[in-house]
């Protein structure tokens, strides 16, 4: 009985949401694609300007690490192309015992993987929950995480050291993962995606088909979501992957990630500038590759991300 | 859309009210709890993760900064605001602070006309968009830590590449490490680096999202590109500029990564003359000193700089938002008449406050004006 009376109280709201979206998709369509004229060269110009100025210090990383440390020490720049004997370099940086290189890749990998999962997981049920269902105190619930966002947790790093170091987690990625799986900026991105991907006639059919809260989470809510939650997903990996302020407080250079191998590399070969950048471009190297194959999913998430919020 | 958006119940439904009770059985029950409690789970994880993981350490942080506290002999006695006293009377911990402005200022504000620059090139109708959108975004992925290691080369005071060039057109190189300015130039360069094509590309977002109507009145009304670009463009873009401005602001003034390795031993230089106030935490916590209490104080008293410039923002950000770009100036005798008519007229209903700017961003409204039960 009580499912009907959650369906004649949004039946209204489901209605008026569609039309709202009809009425929005109608005006996009008419708004779009009036300017036609392409820019001239000077565009081109700046634009490849700021291409070489975002790509040159990863070139000129990829270039140290394939000199030797002689040149080095003699010219700005030793040479103008890099070759194949930046491997020599990898391979030193990976067999280091000082770097940690594999253990480093390995603990990075579990943390940005787990937190990412953790992160979408609980972003997309909060954001079910906070858009389509109705309990008493949502609104000032939904206000709370929104500032939360703007809240420095940074600098609560002595007392949650102080907690790790009563659980005994100083030195354990347990550490890193935990205090990262929940993230209030992901629970206010999926409630405002769900907000508008998710019918509500979609979750009052299942309910009237009689699955549970959860089923019409995990098979309704859970797939429109995909798309926000890959995005989501994506942003706490890169986030995670290059997060160094905590990890290094709390990890050390003896069990690292990467970030703070990049700071082992530095301990550890004082000036030979042509081993740091080396391993400085081979940490680099897997996000490279990713962004690769994902770097226009980033791009139109950054883009979605503001008009959204 | 009125009819649609009723929530009232159907008139004939009421005739169930006549009915006797019926009993429910165990399933119904089930479900009705499920209902009521099933919201409350699924907002739990957060609530919980945050309560513990965030919002209690930066409370107790304060606890922690009235006590006598080490890394080593952990809690000690109280101690009153002594901690505070020691770090206000430390020289390192204004220079810091000092530091950290002038980081923050010679980061953001170029930052933000850099950014802004190039969305608007990116805005028209080029070709391989994605391409050009992908590759200001390239330095994003670069780790901060990894940043702060090449920057330290390329700024290096001998052999470094930005010299180098300086040499080469003829001027003096720069004393990019032991000047304290240059320092901050340096570092700066850093943020610039990885988050100018990032926000540029927040920025094209909203840039995307300016009806195309106000850009075809402006050119019949004669305004060229440039007249365009500052009395549309910009005006249009407000709400996202503050955005950004906000966000720069609260991470900017947390800056440690970028510092940490700028040198060898990445305590912000011989005078620290580049030593930010996060770095000085965490000297104080886990290098020199050792002392979670003075640690705590500097946490907290940077906690409440953050949320003063925080409100700051917020309040010029509301002052700018309200006061329209073009509005005319008006009489506030006339504000005044003007707003008892409409009050009069609306029969003393409250209501939203109409915007003054036809495009806000979409966030925000969606989230506040949804009505419970």
């Amino acid at each position: 009985m009580s499912s009907v009376a959650v369906i004649a109280q949004t039946a209204g709201k489901g209605a008026a949401k569609s039309a709202a979206r009809r009425r929005r998709a109608a005006n996009d369509s008419h708004g779009a694609g009036s300017a036609v004229r392409r820019p001239g060269w000077v565009t081109y110009a700046v634009l490849g300007l700021v291409l070489v100025l975002s790509v040159f210090p990863l070139y000129y990383t990829l270039l140290l690490g394939s000199s030797d440390q002689v040149s080095i020490s003699q010219s700005a720049i030793p040479q103008w192309l890099p070759d194949l004997s930046i491997l020599e370099r990898f391979s030193e940086v990976m067999a280091s015992t000082q770097i940690n290189f594999w253990l480093a890749l390995a603990n990075s990998t579990i943390i940005a993987v787990t937190v990412s999962l953790a992160v979408v997981l609980f972003s997309t049920l909060a954001g079910f929950s906070f858009a389509k269902l109705n309990f008493k105190g949502r609104g000032p619930l939904l206000v709370f995480v929104i500032a939360t966002m703007a809240v420095p947790t940074q600098l609560g790093v002595i007392p949650m050291y102080i907690l790790m170091s009563d659980l005994g987690w100083v030195g354990k990625i347990e550490a890193v993962i935990v205090p990262s799986l929940v993230s209030a900026f992901g629970v206010f991105w999926m409630t405002q995606y769900l907000e508008e991907a998710l019918p509500y006639e979609l979750v009052e059919a299942a309910r009237v088909d009689g699955a549970s809260m959860f089923r019409t989470f995990w098979s309704i809510a859970l797939p429109a979501a995909r798309p926000a939650a890959a995005m989501l997903g994506l942003f706490t990996f890169v986030q995670q992957w290059t997060n160094f302020f905590w990890p290094a407080i709390v990890l050390g250079s003896q069990n690292p990630t990467l970030p703070i191998a990049v700071q082992n590399l530095r301990a550890g070969y004082h000036d030979d500038f042509s081993l740091i950048m080396g391993g400085v471009f081979l940490v680099t190297l897997p996000l490279l590759v990713i962004f690769a194959f994902v770097g226009r999913q980033l791009v139109a998430g950054i883009m979605q991300g503001a008009v959204k919020g | 859309m009125a009819t649609l958006t009723s929530t009232e119940p159907v008139p004939g439904l009421g005739a169930h009210r006549q009915r006797p009770p019926r009993r429910l059985g165990f399933s119904q029950k089930l479900s009705r709890w499920d209902v009521k409690v099933s919201p409350y789970l699924y907002i739990s994880p957060f609530f919980i993760l945050f309560g513990i993981t965030g919002l209690f350490p930066l409370v107790y942080t304060a606890v922690v900064s009235v006590h006598e506290w080490n890394l080593l002999g952990g809690q000690g006695e109280f101690v009153g605001l002594q901690n505070f006293d020691d770090v206000l009377a430390q020289a390192v911990f204004w220079k810091s602070l000092v530091n950290t402005f002038s980081i923050f200022l010679l980061s953001s504000l170029p930052q933000l006309v850099v950014a802004i620059t190039i969305a608007a090139l990116l805005d028209q109708n080029i070709r391989n968009a994605t391409f050009w959108r992908m590759g200001v975004l390239i330095p994003y992925v670069v780790a901060p830590i990894a940043v702060s290691l090449i920057f330290g080369r390329l700024f290096a005071d001998q052999y470094g590449v930005i010299n180098a060039m300086l040499e080469l057109i003829g001027l003096e190189p720069v004393r990019w490490h032991s000047d304290r300015l240059a320092s901050h130039f340096a570092i700066s360069t850093m943020v610039n680096f990885r988050w100018t094509g990032y926000n540029a590309l927040i920025f094209l977002a909203a840039m995307q999202a300016v009806p195309r109507d106000l850009y075809e009145a402006a050119t019949i009304d004669g305004a060229g590109r440039a007249r365009q670009f500052f009395s549309v463009t910009i005006p249009q873009i407000r709400a996202t500029i503050i955005f950004v401005v906000i966000t720069a602001s609260i991470g900017g003034l947390q800056i440690f990564d970028e510092v940490r390795l700028y040198d060898q031993t990445g305590l912000g230089g011989a005078d620290r003359q580049w030593m930010t106030t996060v770095l000085y935490m965490y000297d104080v916590a886990w290098g020199g000193q050792r002392d979670f209490g003075r640690a705590a104080a500097v946490a907290w008293m940077l906690f409440l700089l953050i949320v003063l410039i925080g409100l700051i923002n917020f309040l010029v950000a509301r002052r700018i938002a309200s006061s329209g770009p073009r509005a005319p100036r008006v009489k506030r005798s006339v504000t005044k008449r003007l707003l008892q008519e409409a009050k009069a007229a609306g029969a003393g209903r409250p209501g939203p406050r109409a915007p003054t700017s036809g495009h806000g961003p979409k966030h925000s409204s969606t989230t506040t004006d949804r009505r419970n039960s």
